[in-house]
């Protein structure tokens, strides 16, 4: 997106997302959780290029308790191998894949590192975005302004159990785009998409002008596809990081990908 | 009963002047404490919070739990002077006899207030973690009380360690999953308890067993644990003419025991306030601020803010964190944490077994060393009075302990 007009208060994460869902296209956000395997940084790059319109990468956690059983077994083997969150911005920074990176994570790593640092560390690595999953909006402010002040887009999340009152005030504060959580549970693949997906996107879409991308339990192109009827886009973690686990290697992920992509283009 | 937890408990102003008060809407307690849930459970959250502020100012509510823990769970436990041990360490020691109570701890104070209010709430099912099993065992006679289903998740380790514990929880109706993630032990159980929750919340209960997790759990369970102090407070009067002891005492590892013991003392009293951790888990004293299982407290991480695991002889000790008020206690100097290591514990364990013919749990063990290493120095000097909560019995330790003596392995930390 280089070149392009940024609007005030717009980051490169929102206003990427904004430019894209106006072409007529819909958003295809993959997750990999950083450290993964060896070829981790590869499988970014390849997914990156296999479609997606930003990309998530996981700072893994000692105790990631929103997340399932295969998100779980990445970040161990991820812890396993030594990763450590400025070891994963360090080698983000190395990395150009031309699409908008947004980590996601812990909330106590980033508070061990401190708001402003690791702030600072995300935006030298040109990560645009973060994703904090146990810091609901009456925790968020300290991160908040730090991450507002670096540059980082903090995005919130949605759930099938927030109330009409507070979607409005999370979709107010959440920056680059809002996340809307498609099913109450952990992250993993579902053989079939909960009603709760298209029910949170319908509440999300009404409630504001940022893009709105629909992740946990969507797992396949036709759920993908059935999302997206409401939502702009989709963020697919655990489908892809099971294919990793499973020995996939980046051809695999892309693979995978470009399949998300092919269905979600009508294709 | 009698005394102040008996009465309808009105959250006036003075409350929030009080060392041990009401946190109010953003739970916290200093620095400490709040709420750090994913969106999922922000809402479960607060409706649990409402409806615990409903339920403990009504004074059906009040009466229905006192009445239950009267009738049933076996209180007021009693307060014992031993006269041995006494003599022996020339301090006068005075043990709150929590493991008097049914189901053998102070657990069930707990679990039969959560119990009534998720009746109240509507809700049929309740899901617990567990490390020793103590907390599993009580949620899981409360459930057979209400007539609820109950999931208990217990680390693989402590399974192995407590095995007796998880049979009598299925004897209860309760059925006891094993989590296989991380360290397989307490925390791990936390981890997968919320995650239950998360995919339930709708029909289930999340019956957390510590002073610990996000607002309102850390408040609840203390008021819920208050009985121990309040009840230990009058009965040491009456005991020491009038006075109150010089030291409490009581094991910490996310802290319900000693929190509720501590509510009775800390405001009104000027009794220094002990917390002894496990050596091998001893958040106060290893630990640094961080954000695990809902809540800002002290935590055992590395510098990148990994969650370490903890290690101890008691499963229920074995946890990296503490309940954030414990923190703030220990940061306006209200309340002092120690350790105990787990050869003094097993020492303690049969010391008093040998002189009183009282059989602590482990747990409860940590706070009788830590008497016992201190009687008749500056700390606690002779002829002085302590109280020891004896959070639990050790019933369920004797044949772990019997391993121990046996192999002769236990090591100072």
């Amino acid at each position: 997106m280089i070149g392009m007009p940024t609007a005030p208060g717009r980051g490169v994460l929102e206003t990427t997302l904004r430019d894209h869902r106006e072409s007529g296209h819909k958003l295809l956000v993959p997750y990999v959780t950083g450290g993964m395997d060896d070829e981790w940084l590869v499988t970014v790059e390849a997914v990156a290029g296999a479609g997606a319109d930003a990309i998530e990468v996981g700072i893994p956690f000692s105790d990631p308790m929103i997340d399932g059983p295969v998100i779980q077994e990445a970040s161990l083997r991820a812890l396993g191998r030594g990763t450590t969150p400025t070891g994963i911005l360090a080698d983000l920074g190395r990395l150009h894949v031309g699409i908008p990176v947004v980590v996601m994570t812990y909330y106590n790593l980033i508070y061990r590192a401190g708001h402003q640092r690791i702030a600072g560390l995300m935006a030298e690595s040109g990560v645009s975005g973060a994703i904090i999953p146990d810091l609901p909006l009456e925790e968020l402010e300290p991160w908040a302004r730090a991450a507002d002040d670096a540059g980082i887009a903090t995005v919130l999340l949605v759930a099938p159990s927030t109330p009409p009152e507070r979607i409005a005030a999370i979709c107010r504060r959440s920056r680059g785009f809002v996340y809307g959580v498609g099913r109450m549970g952990v992250t993993g693949e579902q053989s079939s998409l909960a009603g709760s997906a298209r029910e949170v996107a319908e509440r999300v879409r009404a409630a504001t002008e940022l893009p709105v991308c629909i992740g946990i339990g969507v797992s396949t192109p036709e759920q993908a596809t059935t999302v997206c009827e409401v939502a702009d886009g989709v963020v697919v973690g655990s489908a892809l990081v099971r294919r990793l686990l499973e020995g996939a290697g980046p051809v695999g992920a892309a693979e995978f990908v470009s399949s998300l992509r092919v269905a979600l283009d009508g294709g | 009963m009698s005394g102040p937890h008996s009465g309808p408990h009105s959250l006036s102003e003075s409350e929030s002047e009080l060392i041990m008060g009401d946190p109010g809407p953003s739970g916290r307690f200093g620095e400490f404490g709040g709420r750090f849930v994913p969106e999922s459970l922000v809402p479960a959250c607060m409706e649990l919070e409402a409806s615990f502020r409903r339920a403990w100012i009504d004074p059906a509510f009040r009466r229905e739990l006192d009445h239950l823990l009267h009738s049933y769970g076996g209180r007021p436990t009693p307060v014992t002077e031993c006269l041995r041990l006494s003599e022996e360490l020339g301090v006068r020691v005075l043990l709150k006899r929590e493991d008097l109570a049914h189901t053998g701890s102070h657990k069930i104070n707990n679990v039969v207030g959560q119990a009534l209010l998720a009746r109240r709430m509507g809700k049929k099912r309740l899901i617990a973690e567990t490390g020793a099993g103590q907390h599993g065992v009580a949620t899981a006679t409360a459930a057979a009380l209400f007539g609820m289903e109950c999931v208990v998740y217990m680390g693989a380790v402590d399974m192995e360690r407590q095995a007796l514990n998880v049979f009598r929880m299925e004897l209860l109706g309760a059925e006891v999953r094993s989590v296989e993630s991380g360290s397989r032990t307490l925390k791990d159980a936390v981890n997968e308890a919320l995650r239950d929750w998360v995919a339930s919340v709708d029909t289930t209960h999340y019956c957390l067993g510590s002073v610990m997790g996000p607002h309102p759990y850390p408040w609840m369970v203390r008021e819920l644990q208050r009985v121990v102090g309040d009840e230990s407070r009058a009965q040491c009067r009456e005991i020491l003419d009038g006075k109150d002891p010089d030291v409490v005492v009581a094991c910490a590892g996310g802290g319900s025991n000693a929190a509720g013991t501590f509510a009775g003392f800390a405001d009104g009293t000027s009794s220094v306030l002990v917390g002894v951790e496990a050596a091998g888990g001893a958040a106060m004293h290893n630990g640094i601020p961080g954000v695990l299982h809902g809540m800002r407290s002290a935590l055992m991480q590395d510098e990148s803010g990994q969650i370490l695991e903890a290690e101890s002889i008691s499963a229920g000790l074995d946890y990296p964190g503490i309940g954030p008020e414990h923190a703030h206690l220990a940061a306006i100097g209200r309340a002092r944490y120690e350790t105990a290591g787990d050869t003094e514990v097993v020492e303690a364990f049969q010391r008093l077994s040998k002189t009183e013919g009282i059989i602590p749990a482990l747990e409860s063990a940590h706070a009788v060393a830590w008497v016992i290493r201190v009687a008749g120095t500056e700390v606690l000097p002779t002829g002085s009075t302590v109280l020891i909560t004896l959070s639990g019995r050790g019933d369920k330790d004797v044949a772990q302990v019997r391993d121990i003596l046996r192999r002769g392995e236990t090591t100072p930390r």
